[in-house]
């Protein structure tokens, strides 16, 4: 096996200092909705996109996580994030590429890709911000 | 589904909204027996014997956020469409195990896939829950335990870029060593002297 366990245990050490501060709860919170329909509408490579890019953009404040089905099945796959204020941003119809975009702008710099959220009636963006 | 690798992180999030401590998953592959196994057993809270009985109607489910309940139908039809079978057991406060086999060489049969990827997401969304994964592939045997590696790392939760990508790397090795051919689709050329 290339792979070993004390080879993950020197990346580990590495990194301590980084995985101490995404426990610090300062960051963006992001979860995936992971039920039956996210994951026949393509939530897996969402999922992988999104770990791929936080750990490439180096962005030690933010966890991803999942969440169940949000009841909003026709517009799976779903990712919501949550900022420090618990104020929250739902992303709707995922893709990999547009999760690109997402890490980029939203949780890089801070800016939601308002285009992407569901909040987007006849062309027209509604204030994608829903307070905690 | 397009691929059994997506029934089974389905199936195995019905464990993780069951509270399972623990999730073993077995899979069976034998070309001898013309058969694919997929075994999920969880240590979760179980299901009631009175739910049990119609618990791969699609019209039920316990959920609040829509009417529907369709992982564990999906799965039993898919298994069903292959010549195999699909076994639901479960004892409240105890587990659930679940059992779905195909015909391997079935022409309804939709390819296992990108186990890395399913073994991934799993991780991400399991938290404290350890995932046990076996994969029998004609005799060759393929094993992922998430205790072995959180211990090894004096962690709780594996939810962690670097350790992720390990692990995708890690896994998606293993079944390359233990499978005839690459899971991300490419066929691996055997020669006689590697077989």
């Amino acid at each position: 096996m290339a792979k070993s366990l004390a080879e993950l245990k020197a990346i580990r050490d590495k990194k301590l200092n980084e995985i101490n501060l995404r426990h610090g709860k300062n960051g963006y919170r992001v979860v995936v909705g992971m039920a039956t329909c996210g994951i026949a509408a393509g939530a897996r490579p969402v999922m992988v996109k999104l770990m791929e890019e936080v750990d490439a953009k180096g962005l030690v404040d933010v966890t991803v996580a999942q969440t169940g089905c949000i009841g909003s099945c026709r517009l799976e796959p779903i990712v919501e994030v949550y900022d420090a204020n618990n104020e929250k941003v739902t992303y709707v119809h995922m893709t990999a590429e547009k999760v690109a975009r997402v890490v980029d702008e939203h949780l890089a710099q801070g800016k939601v890709v308002s285009e992407y959220t569901m909040t987007v009636v006849d062309g027209k963006v509604i204030d994608p911000t829903v307070k905690g | 589904m397009k691929e059994l690798s997506l029934h089974i992180l389905d199936i195995t999030q019905n464990s993780i909204r069951a509270q399972a401590k623990l999730v073993k998953l077995v899979i069976v592959e034998s070309l001898a027996n013309n058969e694919l196994t997929i075994i999920i057993e969880d240590d979760g809270c179980g299901i009631p014997a009175d739910r049990l009985h119609n618990i791969t109607d699609p019209f039920v489910t316990t959920r609040t956020t829509r009417k529907v309940g369709l992982g564990l139908s999906l799965f039993k039809a898919a298994a069903e469409a292959c010549g195999g079978y699909f076994e639901i057991s479960s004892t409240p406060g105890v587990g659930t195990k679940v059992v779905g086999n195909f015909m391997r060489d079935h022409i309804d049969r939709a390819p296992l896939g990108n186990m890395a990827d399913t073994i991934l997401t799993m991780v991400m969304s399991f938290g404290e829950t350890d995932l046990n994964y076996q994969h029998d592939c004609n005799n060759r045997l393929f094993v992922f335990n998430t205790r072995e590696i959180k211990e090894t790392l004096e962690v709780e939760s594996l939810n962690e870029p670097e350790i992720l990508n390990w692990i995708r790397e890690f896994v998606s090795e293993g079944l390359e060593e233990i499978m005839e051919e690459k899971i991300y689709g490419k066929v691996l050329s055997r020669t006689k002297s590697d077989s």
